[in-house]
């Protein structure tokens, strides 16, 4: 850690009160191999400007609060290492969220969202408990883990160029966790969800850019659960028309 | 609630893909369909001369040999391609599939689309060679 070696950090400011619009103010801070971009806020805040606002908490990468545009592309910045940048890093808010203070975004539409598609097991019937647990194999939990690991970042969001140009999508983190629990044996409330994810601003929105599995720093490849649930949704559509479909 | 004045960013509606590899990946994705809906047009423009009889049919043919003809197909082949291999890849995505409790590996869903656009290639010339 004893070099005088330095980084530059280029941070978006928009301070409400004050400013009209954000800008960027540039801040010189020690290059520690070990560090992370969030480390590098934290010596900021800590030693050369304790007015920088940003959102973190866990510094593991669980806690989904860090997210933030770093050179272009939203990362957790926890998990992005000031040795994988150059000499200068472009730290900004969240792309396609507005602004409330310097990096940090009004999640709100996001947390409304999240709410509509109902993210929690809908049973048929609540057994009591002397009846014991919900039994699940194996397999049954394998078919929907992979959208249980979502911890609610946003960065997909702040990829998605659909979401960019119509904030009425309800956009990828929130589709694959309705698909998460509509894949998921203990629940049925699909057809409650579908009234959101089968509607114009749901799945139908998305184009399939593939951006939000791209930059998922869990990998839980919210494009497929959207692009299963286009296809479980045109069956719906089909199975109608039959004789005796609903 | 005092003092809040969250500010939003403008994404401009023409030049956003042009921010991103990723993006201008997607669009050329999308724009391949342009061609594939072109080569189609042409395609009907031939069953049109077949059912028009022989002499209309011959004039088609003879085009299709033309150098105008021939490097609009290459173009078509291009983009057809790019079309084609990049919709497979994305397969497993949007159809993941099991044997059994156990998840069939991305390559070999991929693999399989590869497998049935040789098959029916080769068909098509066989076809066609008669």
């Amino acid at each position: 850690m004893s070099n005088d070696r330095t980084i530059t950090l280029e941070v978006m400011r928009y301070r409400p009160e004050t400013d009209a619009a954000p800008s960027f103010q540039s801040y010189v801070v020690p290059y520690v191999e070990e560090w992370v971009v969030l480390d590098a806020l934290n010596y900021v805040k800590d030693n050369l400007d304790t007015t920088v606002s940003y959102r973190w908490s866990c510094h593991m990468a669980v806690c989904g609060s860090c997210g933030m545009m770093i050179d272009g592309e939203p990362k957790l910045s926890c998990k992005a290492f000031l040795r994988d940048y150059g000499s200068k890093i472009r730290v900004e808010p969240l792309s396609h969220f507005p602004i409330e203070r310097d990096l940090v975004v009004v999640i709100d539409d996001f947390i409304e969202k999240f709410t509509r598609i109902r993210p929690y097991i809908i049973a048929q019937s609540e057994k009591p408990v002397s009846e014991g647990e919900y039994l699940q194999t194996p397999a049954q939990l394998h078919k929907y883990k992979q959208f249980t690991l979502c911890i609610n970042c946003l960065l997909c969001y702040a990829a998605c160029p659909q979401y960019a140009h119509n904030p009425e999508f309800v956009g990828p983190a929130a589709l694959s966790m309705a698909h998460r629990y509509n894949l998921d044996s203990r629940d049925s409330g699909r057809d409650l969800r579908q009234e959101v994810s089968a509607s114009h601003e749901g799945v139908w929105e998305c184009s399939f850019v593939g951006a939000c599995s791209d930059v998922c720093p869990k990998h839980v490849d919210p494009a497929a659960a959207i692009q299963q649930t286009k296809i479980a949704s045109t069956m719906d559509y089909y199975k109608a028309l039959l004789p005796g479909g609903k | 609630m005092m003092g809040r004045k969250p500010y939003i960013r403008e994404v401009s509606k023409t030049t956003w893909w042009l921010k991103h590899p990723r993006y201008m990946n997607y669009m050329l994705r999308e724009v391949t369909s342009l061609f594939i809906g072109l080569y189609t047009a042409v395609a009907i423009d031939g069953v049109w001369r077949l059912q028009q009889g022989r002499e209309a049919w011959e004039h088609f043919i003879a085009w299709t040999f033309s150098t105008e003809a021939v490097f609009m197909h290459i173009v078509f082949l291009v983009f057809a391609v790019i079309h084609t291999t990049t919709w497979f890849n994305v397969t497993p995505k949007a159809m993941p599939m099991h044997v059994g409790d156990e998840p069939l590996p991305d390559a070999a869903i991929i693999g399989a689309h590869y497998a049935g656009w040789v098959v029916v290639s080769v068909l098509a010339l066989l076809i066609a060679g008669k």
